[in-house]
Protein backbone atom coordinates (compact mmCIF):
# COMPACT_ATOMS: atom_id res chain seq x y z
CA UNK A 1 0.00 0.00 0.00
CA UNK A 2 1.18 3.53 -0.86
CA UNK A 3 1.91 5.89 2.14
CA UNK A 4 1.84 9.04 0.09
CA UNK A 5 -1.69 11.31 -0.17
CA UNK A 6 -3.49 10.63 -3.33
CA UNK A 7 -1.86 12.06 -6.46
CA UNK A 8 -2.25 15.93 -7.02
CA UNK A 9 -5.23 16.89 -8.98
CA UNK A 10 -4.48 16.41 -12.78
CA UNK A 11 -6.08 18.59 -15.89
CA UNK A 12 -6.22 22.20 -16.20
CA UNK A 13 -6.03 24.43 -13.06
CA UNK A 14 -9.46 25.48 -11.42
CA UNK A 15 -10.38 29.09 -12.40
CA UNK A 16 -13.76 29.19 -10.61
CA UNK A 17 -12.69 30.68 -7.33
CA UNK A 18 -16.10 31.02 -6.03
CA UNK A 19 -16.61 27.02 -6.36
CA UNK A 20 -13.66 26.08 -3.98
CA UNK A 21 -15.53 27.29 -1.04
CA UNK A 22 -17.34 24.13 -0.87
CA UNK A 23 -14.23 22.31 0.16
CA UNK A 24 -13.82 23.94 3.20
CA UNK A 25 -16.15 22.44 5.85
CA UNK A 26 -15.17 24.48 9.16
CA UNK A 27 -16.98 27.64 6.71
CA UNK A 28 -20.43 25.94 6.65
CA UNK A 29 -21.65 26.11 10.42
CA UNK A 30 -23.48 28.56 12.05
CA UNK A 31 -21.84 31.08 14.66
CA UNK A 32 -23.87 32.76 17.37
CA UNK A 33 -26.94 31.60 15.51
CA UNK A 34 -25.78 33.32 12.34
CA UNK A 35 -23.95 32.05 9.12
CA UNK A 36 -19.96 32.32 9.82
CA UNK A 37 -18.22 35.09 7.83
CA UNK A 38 -14.94 34.40 9.00
CA UNK A 39 -12.45 37.17 7.80
CA UNK A 40 -9.25 36.57 9.85
CA UNK A 41 -7.57 34.89 7.50
CA UNK A 42 -4.20 36.74 7.72
CA UNK A 43 -4.36 35.28 11.61
CA UNK A 44 -4.98 31.18 10.42
CA UNK A 45 -6.83 30.00 7.39
CA UNK A 46 -9.25 26.91 7.55
CA UNK A 47 -8.37 23.77 6.32
CA UNK A 48 -10.02 22.46 2.91
CA UNK A 49 -11.72 18.49 2.56
CA UNK A 50 -7.98 17.24 0.64
CA UNK A 51 -5.62 18.63 3.77
CA UNK A 52 -8.22 17.28 6.52
CA UNK A 53 -8.41 13.65 4.61
CA UNK A 54 -4.79 13.85 4.89
CA UNK A 55 -3.97 14.75 8.08
CA UNK A 56 -6.34 11.83 9.43
CA UNK A 57 -5.46 9.16 6.85
CA UNK A 58 -1.67 9.72 7.99
CA UNK A 59 -2.63 9.37 11.83
CA UNK A 60 -4.90 6.93 11.32
CA UNK A 61 -3.06 4.40 9.64
CA UNK A 62 0.59 5.25 8.97
CA UNK A 63 1.41 7.02 12.47
CA UNK A 64 4.86 5.95 13.28
CA UNK A 65 8.41 7.99 13.64
CA UNK A 66 10.08 8.38 10.75
CA UNK A 67 14.01 7.99 9.60
CA UNK A 68 13.89 5.23 12.62
CA UNK A 69 12.38 1.92 11.98
CA UNK A 70 12.51 -0.44 9.40
CA UNK A 71 8.84 -1.86 10.07
CA UNK A 72 6.41 -0.78 7.24
CA UNK A 73 4.58 1.52 9.10
CA UNK A 74 7.96 4.26 9.92
CA UNK A 75 8.46 4.02 6.14
CA UNK A 76 5.18 4.94 5.47
CA UNK A 77 5.57 7.75 7.74
CA UNK A 78 8.58 8.32 6.28
CA UNK A 79 7.58 8.10 2.60
CA UNK A 80 5.06 10.61 2.86
CA UNK A 81 6.95 12.93 5.46
CA UNK A 82 9.59 12.70 2.92
CA UNK A 83 7.06 13.52 -0.23
CA UNK A 84 5.63 16.16 1.33
CA UNK A 85 9.09 17.48 1.35
CA UNK A 86 9.36 17.19 -2.44
CA UNK A 87 5.53 18.66 -2.90
CA UNK A 88 6.61 21.64 -1.37
CA UNK A 89 10.24 22.21 -3.01
CA UNK A 90 8.76 21.99 -6.50
CA UNK A 91 5.74 24.33 -5.07
CA UNK A 92 7.71 27.13 -4.73
CA UNK A 93 10.66 25.82 -7.49
CA UNK A 94 13.45 25.19 -4.52
CA UNK A 95 16.86 23.78 -6.45
CA UNK A 96 16.86 20.52 -3.66
CA UNK A 97 15.02 19.15 -0.66
CA UNK A 98 18.17 19.54 0.63
CA UNK A 99 16.74 23.30 1.37
CA UNK A 100 13.45 22.64 2.69
CA UNK A 101 13.39 22.31 6.48
CA UNK A 102 10.56 21.68 8.06
CA UNK A 103 9.91 24.12 11.14
CA UNK A 104 7.01 24.58 13.36
CA UNK A 105 6.24 27.38 11.66
CA UNK A 106 7.41 31.59 10.22
CA UNK A 107 8.30 32.67 13.67
CA UNK A 108 10.84 29.51 14.50
CA UNK A 109 12.08 29.48 10.70
CA UNK A 110 12.91 33.00 11.63
CA UNK A 111 14.56 32.39 15.18
CA UNK A 112 16.15 29.43 13.17
CA UNK A 113 17.84 31.94 10.58
CA UNK A 114 18.72 34.81 13.41
CA UNK A 115 20.33 32.88 15.92
CA UNK A 116 22.25 30.41 13.70
CA UNK A 117 23.35 32.54 11.15
CA UNK A 118 22.64 35.39 12.72
CA UNK A 119 24.67 34.22 15.77
CA UNK A 120 27.90 33.58 13.21
CA UNK A 121 27.79 36.07 11.46
CA UNK A 122 27.42 38.94 13.01
CA UNK A 123 29.60 40.90 15.01
CA UNK A 124 29.91 44.16 17.06
CA UNK A 125 29.22 46.97 14.73
CA UNK A 126 27.41 44.97 11.87
CA UNK A 127 24.14 46.08 11.26
CA UNK A 128 20.73 43.57 10.64
CA UNK A 129 18.07 45.98 8.33
CA UNK A 130 14.43 45.38 8.55
CA UNK A 131 11.05 47.25 7.89
CA UNK A 132 9.12 49.38 9.95
CA UNK A 133 5.86 47.29 8.70
CA UNK A 134 7.64 44.26 10.09
CA UNK A 135 5.43 41.82 12.49
CA UNK A 136 6.95 40.98 15.89
CA UNK A 137 8.35 37.75 14.54
CA UNK A 138 10.37 39.51 11.87
CA UNK A 139 11.51 41.85 14.67
CA UNK A 140 12.45 40.31 18.58
CA UNK A 141 14.37 37.24 16.96
CA UNK A 142 16.77 39.42 15.39
CA UNK A 143 16.90 41.62 18.10
CA UNK A 144 17.73 39.25 20.55
CA UNK A 145 20.61 38.14 18.11
CA UNK A 146 21.55 41.72 18.29
CA UNK A 147 22.41 42.01 22.08
CA UNK A 148 23.98 38.66 21.98
CA UNK A 149 26.13 39.88 19.27
CA UNK A 150 26.41 43.65 19.76
CA UNK A 151 25.23 44.19 16.15
CA UNK A 152 22.61 47.03 15.77
CA UNK A 153 18.82 46.88 14.14
CA UNK A 154 17.74 48.81 11.83
CA UNK A 155 14.15 49.76 10.53
CA UNK A 156 13.72 51.09 7.09
CA UNK A 157 10.39 53.55 7.29
CA UNK A 158 7.32 53.27 5.71
CA UNK A 159 5.19 56.02 3.68
CA UNK A 160 1.92 57.77 5.08
CA UNK A 161 0.36 54.77 2.01
CA UNK A 162 2.02 52.36 4.25
CA UNK A 163 4.23 51.31 1.58
CA UNK A 164 8.13 50.78 1.96
CA UNK A 165 10.53 54.12 1.14
CA UNK A 166 12.32 51.95 -1.07
CA UNK A 167 15.18 54.69 -1.26
CA UNK A 168 15.52 55.17 2.16
CA UNK A 169 16.07 51.47 2.21
CA UNK A 170 18.55 51.55 -0.03
CA UNK A 171 20.41 54.70 2.17
CA UNK A 172 20.17 52.09 5.02
CA UNK A 173 21.67 49.83 3.41
CA UNK A 174 25.64 49.86 3.78
CA UNK A 175 29.03 47.71 4.09
CA UNK A 176 27.58 47.54 7.67
CA UNK A 177 24.13 45.53 6.74
CA UNK A 178 25.14 42.18 7.33
CA UNK A 179 21.86 40.88 7.27
CA UNK A 180 17.94 41.79 5.45
CA UNK A 181 14.75 40.80 6.93
CA UNK A 182 11.80 41.49 5.09
CA UNK A 183 8.17 40.67 5.00
CA UNK A 184 6.62 39.78 1.53
CA UNK A 185 3.68 41.11 2.25
CA UNK A 186 2.86 43.06 5.72
CA UNK A 187 0.03 41.02 7.94
CA UNK A 188 -1.20 44.39 9.75
CA UNK A 189 -1.47 46.91 6.26
CA UNK A 190 -2.08 44.13 3.00
CA UNK A 191 1.69 45.78 1.34
CA UNK A 192 3.18 43.69 -1.07
CA UNK A 193 6.82 44.76 -0.82
CA UNK A 194 8.54 44.84 -4.79
CA UNK A 195 11.20 42.37 -3.17
CA UNK A 196 12.84 41.41 -6.22
CA UNK A 197 14.15 44.82 -6.08
CA UNK A 198 14.76 45.28 -2.80
CA UNK A 199 16.62 41.04 -2.72
CA UNK A 200 18.69 42.72 -5.70
CA UNK A 201 19.52 45.72 -3.97
CA UNK A 202 20.89 43.74 -0.69
CA UNK A 203 22.80 41.32 -2.38
CA UNK A 204 24.31 44.19 -4.11
CA UNK A 205 25.27 45.38 -1.02
CA UNK A 206 26.52 42.10 0.01
CA UNK A 207 23.73 41.31 2.59
CA UNK A 208 22.15 38.02 2.70
CA UNK A 209 18.18 38.47 2.82
CA UNK A 210 15.69 36.63 4.33
CA UNK A 211 11.70 36.68 3.73
CA UNK A 212 8.98 36.20 5.97
CA UNK A 213 6.15 35.06 3.39
CA UNK A 214 3.99 33.65 6.03
CA UNK A 215 1.38 36.54 4.60
CA UNK A 216 2.66 35.98 0.75
CA UNK A 217 1.95 32.16 0.56
CA UNK A 218 -2.22 32.28 0.33
CA UNK A 219 -2.20 34.86 -2.04
CA UNK A 220 0.66 33.88 -4.65
CA UNK A 221 2.75 31.86 -6.33
CA UNK A 222 6.16 31.67 -4.51
CA UNK A 223 9.19 31.09 -7.04
CA UNK A 224 12.64 31.27 -4.68
CA UNK A 225 15.01 31.66 -7.01
CA UNK A 226 12.91 33.60 -9.34
CA UNK A 227 13.06 35.54 -6.33
CA UNK A 228 16.81 35.16 -5.45
CA UNK A 229 15.87 35.41 -1.85
CA UNK A 230 18.25 33.51 0.69
CA UNK A 231 15.72 32.47 3.30
CA UNK A 232 12.51 32.15 3.19
CA UNK A 233 9.87 31.33 5.96
CA UNK A 234 6.43 30.29 5.77
CA UNK A 235 3.64 28.99 7.88
CA UNK A 236 1.05 25.66 7.48
CA UNK A 237 -1.75 27.75 8.99
CA UNK A 238 -2.02 30.48 6.93
CA UNK A 239 -2.31 28.57 3.58
CA UNK A 240 -4.77 25.90 4.44
CA UNK A 241 -2.96 23.91 6.41
CA UNK A 242 -3.04 23.09 10.02
CA UNK A 243 -0.72 25.21 12.99
CA UNK A 244 2.48 23.66 14.10
CA UNK A 245 4.32 23.41 10.70
CA UNK A 246 6.13 25.46 8.46
CA UNK A 247 8.60 26.13 6.76
CA UNK A 248 12.57 27.50 5.99
CA UNK A 249 13.65 27.66 2.76
CA UNK A 250 17.12 28.39 2.97
CA UNK A 251 20.10 28.46 -0.04
CA UNK A 252 22.06 24.97 0.53
CA UNK A 253 25.24 27.12 0.00
CA UNK A 254 24.36 28.88 3.40
CA UNK A 255 22.39 26.47 5.25
CA UNK A 256 25.76 23.95 4.92
CA UNK A 257 27.72 26.46 7.02
CA UNK A 258 25.60 27.24 9.64
CA UNK A 259 25.95 25.45 12.98
CA UNK A 260 22.74 23.32 14.07
CA UNK A 261 19.70 25.58 15.47
CA UNK A 262 18.44 22.92 18.17
CA UNK A 263 20.44 19.24 19.37
CA UNK A 264 18.67 16.33 19.80
CA UNK A 265 18.02 12.85 17.84
CA UNK A 266 17.67 13.06 14.03
CA UNK A 267 20.16 15.94 13.29
CA UNK A 268 23.21 14.39 14.14
CA UNK A 269 24.85 11.31 12.21
CA UNK A 270 27.39 9.76 15.47
CA UNK A 271 27.29 10.92 19.06
CA UNK A 272 30.01 10.32 21.11
CA UNK A 273 31.29 12.80 24.12
CA UNK A 274 33.62 14.20 22.76
CA UNK A 275 32.28 15.12 20.25
CA UNK A 276 29.26 14.59 17.32
CA UNK A 277 28.94 14.74 14.01
CA UNK A 278 26.10 16.74 11.89
CA UNK A 279 23.65 15.06 9.84
CA UNK A 280 23.31 16.22 6.66
CA UNK A 281 20.70 18.87 4.90
CA UNK A 282 18.01 19.30 5.77
CA UNK A 283 18.50 16.95 8.95
CA UNK A 284 20.73 19.29 10.39
CA UNK A 285 18.12 21.67 11.40
CA UNK A 286 15.31 19.19 12.08
CA UNK A 287 15.90 17.89 15.94
CA UNK A 288 13.74 15.79 17.75
CA UNK A 289 10.77 13.69 16.16
CA UNK A 290 9.38 15.78 13.36
CA UNK A 291 5.44 17.22 13.40
CA UNK A 292 4.69 14.45 10.66
CA UNK A 293 1.38 14.77 10.09
CA UNK A 294 1.70 18.44 10.08
CA UNK A 295 3.87 17.98 6.99
CA UNK A 296 1.84 15.65 5.36
CA UNK A 297 -0.95 18.62 5.88
CA UNK A 298 0.94 20.89 4.70
CA UNK A 299 2.11 18.41 1.49
CA UNK A 300 -1.96 18.36 0.89
CA UNK A 301 -2.19 21.72 1.00
CA UNK A 302 0.18 22.64 -2.21
CA UNK A 303 -0.82 19.97 -4.13
CA UNK A 304 -4.58 21.62 -3.37
CA UNK A 305 -3.01 25.09 -4.13
CA UNK A 306 -0.97 23.48 -7.09
CA UNK A 307 -4.34 22.46 -8.94
CA UNK A 308 -5.75 26.04 -8.46
CA UNK A 309 -4.92 28.95 -11.20
CA UNK A 310 -3.67 31.46 -8.81
CA UNK A 311 -4.40 34.35 -11.44
CA UNK A 312 -7.61 33.49 -10.49
CA UNK A 313 -7.27 33.89 -7.03
CA UNK A 314 -5.48 37.14 -7.27
CA UNK A 315 -8.04 38.66 -9.32
CA UNK A 316 -10.85 37.38 -6.95
CA UNK A 317 -9.56 38.37 -3.75
CA UNK A 318 -8.45 41.98 -5.55
CA UNK A 319 -12.26 42.32 -6.21
CA UNK A 320 -13.59 41.29 -2.95
CA UNK A 321 -10.84 43.62 -0.91
CA UNK A 322 -11.94 46.64 -3.92
CA UNK A 323 -15.54 46.03 -2.64
CA UNK A 324 -14.65 45.68 1.12
CA UNK A 325 -13.19 49.10 0.95
CA UNK A 326 -15.86 50.75 -1.33
CA UNK A 327 -18.25 49.34 1.35
CA UNK A 328 -16.10 50.40 4.59
CA UNK A 329 -15.55 53.70 3.26
CA UNK A 330 -19.23 54.14 3.08
CA UNK A 331 -19.66 54.50 6.53
CA UNK A 332 -19.17 57.22 8.82
CA UNK A 333 -15.79 57.78 10.03
CA UNK A 334 -14.09 54.93 8.60
CA UNK A 335 -10.52 54.95 7.59
CA UNK A 336 -8.66 52.34 6.06
CA UNK A 337 -4.87 52.02 6.91
CA UNK A 338 -2.78 50.98 4.65
CA UNK A 339 -3.14 52.31 1.35
CA UNK A 340 -0.64 50.70 -0.64
CA UNK A 341 -0.69 50.18 -4.27
CA UNK A 342 0.12 46.61 -4.27
CA UNK A 343 -1.70 45.36 -1.61
CA UNK A 344 -3.02 41.55 -0.72
CA UNK A 345 -6.22 40.81 0.91
CA UNK A 346 -5.79 42.45 4.05
CA UNK A 347 -7.89 45.67 5.12
CA UNK A 348 -6.79 47.08 8.28
CA UNK A 349 -9.56 49.98 9.19
CA UNK A 350 -10.47 51.76 12.26
CA UNK A 351 -14.12 53.63 12.38
CA UNK A 352 -14.57 56.90 13.89
CA UNK A 353 -13.49 56.74 17.77
CA UNK A 354 -15.18 52.73 18.18
CA UNK A 355 -12.48 50.95 19.60
CA UNK A 356 -11.42 48.24 17.33
CA UNK A 357 -11.90 45.37 20.33
CA UNK A 358 -15.47 46.89 20.48
CA UNK A 359 -16.31 46.39 16.71
CA UNK A 360 -14.85 42.95 17.01
CA UNK A 361 -17.17 42.12 19.93
CA UNK A 362 -19.99 43.44 17.83
CA UNK A 363 -19.35 41.80 14.48
CA UNK A 364 -18.84 38.74 16.17
CA UNK A 365 -21.74 38.59 17.72
CA UNK A 366 -23.15 39.05 13.81
CA UNK A 367 -21.49 35.13 13.17
CA UNK A 368 -18.51 38.17 11.64
CA UNK A 369 -14.99 37.15 12.51
CA UNK A 370 -12.28 39.58 12.05
CA UNK A 371 -9.05 40.09 14.24
CA UNK A 372 -8.64 43.40 15.96
CA UNK A 373 -5.87 44.89 18.04
CA UNK A 374 -2.34 45.57 17.19
CA UNK A 375 -1.74 42.34 14.97
CA UNK A 376 1.60 41.63 16.45
CA UNK A 377 3.19 45.13 14.60
CA UNK A 378 3.15 47.54 17.52
CA UNK A 379 5.99 49.91 15.70
CA UNK A 380 3.25 49.91 12.43
CA UNK A 381 0.15 51.06 14.67
CA UNK A 382 2.72 54.02 16.33
CA UNK A 383 3.50 54.83 12.89
CA UNK A 384 -0.01 55.73 11.94
CA UNK A 385 -1.06 56.65 15.35
CA UNK A 386 -3.48 54.71 16.58
CA UNK A 387 -3.91 51.71 19.33
CA UNK A 388 -5.24 48.90 17.12
CA UNK A 389 -7.21 48.63 13.91
CA UNK A 390 -9.62 46.23 13.45
CA UNK A 391 -8.18 44.03 10.24
CA UNK A 392 -10.50 42.03 7.62
CA UNK A 393 -8.62 39.81 6.02
CA UNK A 394 -9.55 37.61 2.82
CA UNK A 395 -8.84 33.82 1.33
CA UNK A 396 -9.83 31.99 -1.92
CA UNK A 397 -12.97 31.30 -0.02
CA UNK A 398 -14.64 34.25 1.28
CA UNK A 399 -17.23 35.82 -1.42
CA UNK A 400 -19.14 39.52 -1.31
CA UNK A 401 -21.42 38.24 0.71
CA UNK A 402 -18.99 38.05 3.36
CA UNK A 403 -18.15 41.31 2.90
CA UNK A 404 -22.19 42.35 3.51
CA UNK A 405 -21.99 40.79 6.42
CA UNK A 406 -18.82 42.62 7.90
CA UNK A 407 -20.58 46.18 6.72
CA UNK A 408 -23.99 45.10 8.07
CA UNK A 409 -22.14 44.41 11.24
CA UNK A 410 -19.81 47.83 11.43
CA UNK A 411 -23.23 49.52 10.64
CA UNK A 412 -25.02 47.83 13.94
CA UNK A 413 -21.41 48.93 16.19
CA UNK A 414 -22.42 52.49 14.70
CA UNK A 415 -25.85 52.68 15.87
CA UNK A 416 -24.84 51.09 18.93
CA UNK A 417 -22.04 53.51 19.43
CA UNK A 418 -24.39 56.59 17.67
CA UNK B 1 -28.76 42.05 19.20
CA UNK B 2 -30.48 42.00 23.01
CA UNK B 3 -27.37 40.71 24.22
CA UNK B 4 -25.03 43.02 22.83
CA UNK B 5 -27.58 45.93 24.48
CA UNK B 6 -26.83 43.90 27.50
CA UNK B 7 -23.07 44.54 26.98
CA UNK B 8 -23.09 47.91 25.94
CA UNK B 9 -25.22 49.55 28.56
CA UNK B 10 -26.28 52.80 28.06
CA UNK B 11 -24.30 53.58 31.47
CA UNK B 12 -21.24 52.14 29.56
CA UNK B 13 -21.97 54.30 26.39
CA UNK B 14 -22.31 57.03 28.62
CA UNK B 15 -19.06 57.08 30.65
CA UNK B 16 -17.10 55.75 27.29
CA UNK B 17 -18.49 58.77 25.69
CA UNK B 18 -17.66 61.48 28.50
CA UNK B 19 -15.07 59.72 31.06
CA UNK B 20 -15.80 60.85 35.13
CA UNK B 21 -12.23 62.14 36.47
CA UNK B 22 -10.14 61.54 33.03
CA UNK B 23 -6.49 63.04 33.97
CA UNK B 24 -3.94 62.99 35.92
CA UNK B 25 -3.20 64.35 39.59
CA UNK B 26 0.31 65.66 40.19
CA UNK B 27 0.84 65.01 43.97
CA UNK B 28 -0.50 61.61 43.19
CA UNK B 29 0.53 59.50 46.07
CA UNK B 30 0.23 56.25 43.89
CA UNK B 31 0.76 55.82 40.39
CA UNK B 32 -0.10 52.94 38.41
CA UNK B 33 -0.12 51.45 34.79
CA UNK B 34 -1.88 48.83 33.68
CA UNK B 35 -1.72 47.28 30.19
CA UNK B 36 -3.66 44.87 28.47
CA UNK B 37 -1.42 43.45 25.73
CA UNK B 38 -4.17 41.12 23.92
CA UNK B 39 -6.09 44.53 22.83
CA UNK B 40 -3.80 47.44 23.37
CA UNK B 41 -5.33 48.94 26.26
CA UNK B 42 -3.11 51.26 28.19
CA UNK B 43 -4.54 53.33 31.35
CA UNK B 44 -2.49 54.99 33.84
CA UNK B 45 -4.47 55.47 37.61
CA UNK B 46 -3.49 58.15 40.15
CA UNK B 47 -4.38 58.10 43.14
CA UNK B 48 -4.42 60.52 46.27
CA UNK B 49 -4.54 59.19 50.19
CA UNK B 50 -5.96 61.50 53.10
CA UNK B 51 -5.24 58.52 56.08
CA UNK B 52 -7.20 55.28 54.84
CA UNK B 53 -9.65 57.43 52.92
CA UNK B 54 -9.17 57.91 48.24
CA UNK B 55 -8.99 61.78 49.11
CA UNK B 56 -8.57 61.79 44.67
CA UNK B 57 -8.74 59.44 41.91
CA UNK B 58 -8.37 60.12 38.09
CA UNK B 59 -7.58 57.75 35.13
CA UNK B 60 -6.04 58.80 31.76
CA UNK B 61 -5.27 56.08 28.74
CA UNK B 62 -6.87 54.51 25.80
CA UNK B 63 -9.24 51.61 25.21
CA UNK B 64 -12.63 49.99 24.23
CA UNK B 65 -15.60 50.98 25.83
CA UNK B 66 -15.45 48.45 28.48
CA UNK B 67 -12.36 49.76 29.63
CA UNK B 68 -13.20 52.80 29.74
CA UNK B 69 -16.37 52.56 31.31
CA UNK B 70 -14.80 50.40 33.69
CA UNK B 71 -12.59 52.86 34.73
CA UNK B 72 -14.84 55.85 34.70
CA UNK B 73 -17.45 54.13 36.81
CA UNK B 74 -14.64 53.21 39.16
CA UNK B 75 -13.27 56.61 39.72
CA UNK B 76 -16.65 58.20 40.64
CA UNK B 77 -17.54 55.02 43.24
CA UNK B 78 -14.20 54.48 45.28
CA UNK B 79 -13.32 58.63 46.05
CA UNK B 80 -13.92 59.37 49.04
CA UNK B 81 -14.07 55.59 49.97
CA UNK B 82 -11.97 54.24 52.38
CA UNK B 83 -9.48 51.55 51.17
CA UNK B 84 -10.72 48.50 52.88
CA UNK B 85 -14.22 49.07 51.71
CA UNK B 86 -12.23 49.57 48.01
CA UNK B 87 -10.85 46.36 48.85
CA UNK B 88 -14.27 44.80 49.16
CA UNK B 89 -15.38 46.36 46.32
CA UNK B 90 -12.28 45.13 44.20
CA UNK B 91 -13.54 41.55 45.28
CA UNK B 92 -17.16 41.82 44.51
CA UNK B 93 -16.48 43.35 40.86
CA UNK B 94 -14.04 40.80 40.63
CA UNK B 95 -17.05 38.28 41.42
CA UNK B 96 -19.59 39.51 39.18
CA UNK B 97 -16.88 39.26 36.63
CA UNK B 98 -15.82 35.86 36.46
CA UNK B 99 -18.87 34.03 38.19
CA UNK B 100 -22.23 33.10 37.99
CA UNK B 101 -24.40 34.52 40.53
CA UNK B 102 -26.33 38.16 40.78
CA UNK B 103 -23.99 40.90 41.18
CA UNK B 104 -23.65 41.66 44.45
CA UNK B 105 -25.96 44.36 46.40
CA UNK B 106 -23.14 46.82 47.43
CA UNK B 107 -21.91 47.10 43.41
CA UNK B 108 -25.12 49.71 42.91
CA UNK B 109 -24.16 51.62 39.48
CA UNK B 110 -21.14 49.46 38.68
CA UNK B 111 -23.58 46.25 37.93
CA UNK B 112 -23.73 47.72 34.47
CA UNK B 113 -20.90 46.07 33.73
CA UNK B 114 -22.48 42.58 34.72
CA UNK B 115 -22.95 42.17 30.65
CA UNK B 116 -19.38 41.36 30.63
CA UNK B 117 -18.95 37.99 31.95
CA UNK B 118 -20.70 36.46 28.68
CA UNK B 119 -17.69 37.65 26.57
CA UNK B 120 -15.17 36.29 28.39
CA UNK B 121 -12.42 37.59 26.03
CA UNK B 122 -13.33 41.02 27.33
CA UNK B 123 -13.50 40.11 31.08
CA UNK B 124 -9.95 41.88 31.37
CA UNK B 125 -11.23 45.14 29.39
CA UNK B 126 -13.58 45.74 32.68
CA UNK B 127 -11.07 44.32 35.15
CA UNK B 128 -7.99 46.20 34.18
CA UNK B 129 -8.92 49.39 36.03
CA UNK B 130 -9.48 47.22 39.34
CA UNK B 131 -6.76 45.64 38.92
CA UNK B 132 -4.43 48.83 39.12
CA UNK B 133 -6.57 50.18 41.75
CA UNK B 134 -6.06 47.13 44.26
CA UNK B 135 -2.24 47.59 43.31
CA UNK B 136 -2.16 50.97 43.79
CA UNK B 137 -3.76 50.70 47.68
CA UNK B 138 -1.39 47.91 48.24
CA UNK B 139 1.56 49.95 47.19
CA UNK B 140 3.18 47.62 45.39
CA UNK B 141 4.37 47.65 41.94
CA UNK B 142 3.78 50.68 39.81
CA UNK B 143 2.38 48.34 36.75
CA UNK B 144 -0.18 45.92 36.26
CA UNK B 145 -0.56 43.86 33.43
CA UNK B 146 -4.23 41.21 32.55
CA UNK B 147 -2.08 38.53 30.71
Amino acid sequence: MSASAPAPRRGAPITDIASLRADFPGLHQQVRGKPLAYLDNAASSQCPVPVLDAMLRQQKMNHANVHRGVHELSSRATDAYEGARERIRAYINAASGTEIVYTRGTTESINLVASSLGGSLLGAGDEVLVTEMEHHSNIVPWQLVCERTGARLVPAPITERGELDVDAFERLLTERTRIVAVGHVSNALGTINPLRELIDKAHAAGAVVLVDGAQAMPHMRVDVRALDCDFYAFSGHKMYAPTGIGVLYGRETLLDRMPPYQGGGEMILTVSFDRSVWNSLPYKFEAGTPNVTGAVALGAAVDYLGGIDFDAVTEHERALLDYASERLLELDGARIIGTARHKAGVLSFVLGSIHAHDLGTIVDREGVAIRTGHHCAMPVMERFGVPATARASFALYNSREDVDRLAAGLRKALEIFA
Amino acid sequence: MNELNDLYREVILDHNRDPRNFGEIEDADRVVEGVNPLCGDKMTLYVKLDGDRIADVRFKGTGCAISVASSSLMTERVRGASVDESMRLYDSVHDMLTGSGAPSEDLDKLAALAGVREYPTRVKCASLAWHALRTALAGGEDRVSTE
